[in-house]
């Protein structure tokens, strides 16, 4: 059994968790997130300019400026913001979780520089007025070279982080540095990668012929071809932020309540049917394609019969779950629900997660599921319906979950506190909240029919006149003010994260300042120090509060889903 | 913990409630897969079944034939085409608009083929807010039955450059 | 020492390369590559 000397310098214990963090990987933690975080500014800039443009009493941005805005925040938050920070989530859970060093630091640069190059081309591009053609890209409409050219490298930096992942968990499995199997985050983030590596070699099966086509170097590719490879990049990468987001779910779970996963193996076979099923619904995006048979639209959008839904609808229980055993062992067993009012709210990582579980479960999985469907999907394909499932998904889901993170990792990795802390446990609630509205106003102002990608909801200047019912630009102005209040909660969100890295008070050799009060914490780590000992006495803990919140969760989806189906009667007859 | 590594043999079935909300779950799970299929077969609404590949300059001589042949009338000076029912239509998506105007019957049917001349285009059919996705060099057919009479617009819900928000149609259903 | 008898499932659930491959494979096959064969093999049209 050989065991991989440590030199000292190498790595640092942490005061707070006693993990060990490796300076290597520590480093390209915070560097992803860091160029994570400008480009989450740059989508949110674009993004407060779109809202109070579809807001049409504003309308602020020209139409030109407008689709310009689209492509620059579509690209910059679906694609750079969220994957640098996936880069950063997998930097850390396959060291400091498995305490290896990263297998190559080498390769952490060149990919470092290849996103960062990636990013920075396509944003220019962009900005100059060459790829006004969306993040989609769909051929026929064609980009400048040098927009994919950097989706391209960003792809090719991505998979490099990748393989450095993988190569890091064989090193440890094989130099034996922990005893056991590898704790469940790190699992949820294997997952997350496995997912990446499909999505980004779908990214390159799509975007490399576009390239070459761009540069008068090959025929254009098909279009409902290209469409099917290009969703494998765009849909699959959704998927791994759901699994990230989920892996956040339990650390935050885990840090912040002291909560652990009530079985490993359900917990885990979850993440396995996110492997196996989740990329196959990436099918929803072309429901109503020419080209493809109901056999396998109905096949694929439904993720092989739901269970990649089942999948997270088990992780929909299983982390409150965990976290009311938690709470009830700390004493907090009031009636059903007393444990819920009593958890740890004002701590921002906590209700960063907590509401990201409730936006992303009852807003955004509903929906998606719903309007996956390949009949219903006829009411709502491109229409405002679809960006307001997917902001509850992605950015009250996903993205909110990594903010919350972001309140645990700065003390933690970045070692420094936070200014201001009564404003950061009020930003996840702001910025939820903005994002709940936006979503509402959204869907609504889409079941009437409006589109999205759309400059004016009035189609002034068509030669044939039509319009919307005011009721439409009513929800359209919803949408606009919560645009306002999501910004305002991530300008809130940066302010404080920049504040605190670059001039916050150094936290070196101190233990993370709680968010909680002390008596809460010290709760939370006697918890945590027990580890699983008491494992067998969690067998048949009772979790009636998170079975009571399930069966209000089941019991919205279902009344959703048939009330778009009794909805859909009434349009013409179509097949 | 979720940071800590399980030992040993961990491996458990569900028990509790965990097993009895995978259990609901999963039962969930299998309505809806039964769902989509049952609708295919007894449903009225399924999206488009069949499609076909055409040459553009192809779809494009006989949209405009059609809309020459069948012409009763004439809008804003877009031709107002009116399609025998249980017969075939065009329709053509271009940069921006839609062309012809197609006049239909209630309750009747009709095969309407719907391309592009161009690029990438969304056919949306508001206020009952129908949409399919259009391609060039797709013969994307829609067998419909309106259900319902008057005037409906058509606009498009995928970006074509600039004039995208000036893309529109129509389509009139007599009783 | 004792060697603890792991589950067939746990032991299936550790091998990460075992999922990675089945991660790669599955959805391409069902979505990728049967996509693909449809779109490539879809007939031409007579137009009426």
């Amino acid at each position: 059994m050989s065991t991989e000397t440590i030199k000292k310098s190498a790595y640092r214990v942490c005061e707070t968790t006693g993990l060990n963090i490796f300076k290597k990987a520590e480093f390209f933690t915070k560097a992803n997130a860091v160029l994570a975080v400008i480009f989450l500014l740059i989508g949110g800039i674009a993004a407060l300019t779109l809202a109070l443009t579809r807001w049409s009493n504003v309308m602020l941005l020209d139409d030109v400026w407008y689709y310009r805005m689209i492509t620059l925040h579509g690209t910059n938050m679906l694609v750079f913001w969220i994957i640098f920070f996936e880069m950063a989530i997998l930097y850390f859970a396959s060291t400091t979780l498995l305490n290896t060093e990263v297998f190559s630091k080498a390769l952490g640069y060149i990919s470092l520089v290849l996103m960062s190059v990636g990013a920075i081309m396509t944003n220019y591009i962009i900005l100059d007025g060459q790829a006004d053609v969306m993040l989609t890209s769909y051929p026929p409409l064609q980009a400048h070279p040098l927009f994919y050219l950097g989706i391209i490298l960003f792809a090719v930096g991505a998979l490099v982080v990748c393989f450095n992942f993988f190569a890091t968990l064989y090193k440890a499995k094989k130099n034996k540095t922990y005893e056991g199997s590898m704790p469940l985050v790190t699992f949820g983030a294997t997952t997350a990668a496995i997912i990446a590596v499909v999505a980004l070699l779908h990214g390159a099966a799509a975007l490399i012929p576009t390239y070459f086509w761009s540069m008068g170097w090959a025929e254009m590719m098909d279009p409902g071809a290209y469409r099917l490879l290009w969703w494998g990049l765009g849909h699959h990468s959704q998927q791994i932020n759901v699994a990230a987001m989920v892996s956040v779910w339990y650390f935050i779970a885990t840090l912040s309540t002291g909560a652990k996963p009530l079985n490993e193996t359900v917990c885990r076979g979850a993440f396995i049917l996110y492997i196996l099923f989740i990329n196959l619904a990436a099918a929803h995006h072309l429901l109503v394609d020419p080209g493809l048979s109901s056999e396998w639209k109905i096949w694929n959008t439904s993720y092989a019969m739901y269970l990649a839904v089942l999948a997270s609808m088990i992780h929909g229980y299983t982390v409150p779950a965990s976290m009311e055993v938690a709470m009830r062992r700390k004493g907090y067993n009031k009636g059903i629900f007393g444990w819920f009012a009593k958890l740890p709210w004002k701590d921002p990582g906590f209700s960063a997660v907590a509401l990201s579980a409730i936006i992303f479960g009852f807003i955004g999985g509903i929906t998606g599921v719903t309007l996956g469907t390949e009949q219903i999907n006829i009411m709502a394909h491109n229409t405002l319906r679809i960006p307001g499932h997917f902001h509850a998904t992605v950015v009250g889901g996903t993205s909110l979950a990594f903010m919350g993170l972001c309140y645990y990792l700065v003390p933690l990795i970045f070692q420094k506190d936070f200014y201001l802390k009564k404003l950061a446990r009020i930003q996840p609630w702001l910025f939820g909240g903005g994002i709940v509205i936006m979503s509402f106003g959204m869907s609504f102002a889409g079941t009437y029919g409006v589109p999205r990608r759309l400059y004016d909801s009035d189609f002034s200047g068509a030669n044939l006149e039509t319009g919307f019912d005011s009721i439409a630009h009513i929800f359209l102005g919803v949408l606009g003010v919560g645009g306002v209040i999501a910004f305002t909660g991530l300008l809130l969100f940066i302010g404080l994260i920049v504040a605190a890295v670059f001039f916050g008070p150094s936290l070196k050799g101190k233990r993370m300042p709680t968010w909680q009060s002390e008596r809460e914490q010290k709760m939370t780590d006697e918890l945590i120090s027990k580890g699983y000992e008491v494992e067998g006495e969690d067998y048949h803990a009772k979790t009636p509060g998170t079975i009571g919140l399930v069966i209000i969760f089941l019991l919205s989806f279902a009344i959703y889903y048939f009330a778009n189906w009794a909805a859909l009667t009434d349009l013409w007859h179509i097949g | 913990m979720s940071i800590f590594h399980p030992k040993g043999n961990w491996f458990r079935y569900p028990t509790g409630a965990e097993r009895l909300w995978v259990g609901l779950a999963l039962a969930w799970c299998l309505v809806m897969s039964i769902t989509m299929p049952w609708w295919h077969f007894q449903g009225k609404q399924n999206a488009p079944q069949n499609s076909y590949t055409v040459e553009v300059s192809d779809f494009v001589g006989k949209a405009f034939e059609f809309a020459e042949t069948n012409k009763v009338g004439e809008i804003n000076g877009v031709p107002v085409a009116e399609v025998e029912p249980g017969g075939d239509g065009y329709l053509l998506g271009s940069m921006w608009r839609w062309y012809p105007i197609l006049k239909l019957k209630k309750d009747q049917t009709y095969r309407i083929h719907v391309s592009s001349s161009d690029l990438q285009h969304g056919l949306s059919i508001l206020p009952i807010n129908m949409n399919i996705h259009v391609l060039p060099g797709y013969d994307h057919v829609m067998t419909i039955t309106p259900t319902t009479s008057g005037e409906f617009s058509i606009v498009c819900n995928e970006f074509c450059g600039i004039g995208h928000h000036t893309m529109t149609g129509r389509i009139i259903v007599e009783e | 020492m004792e060697e603890e008898k792991i589950h067939p499932i746990q032991k299936f659930m550790d091998n990460i390369w075992l999922l990675l491959a089945l991660g790669i494979a599955v959805p391409s096959l069902s979505y990728t590559f049967w996509g693909l064969a449809e779109i490539y093999s879809l007939a031409k049209g007579i137009l009426p």
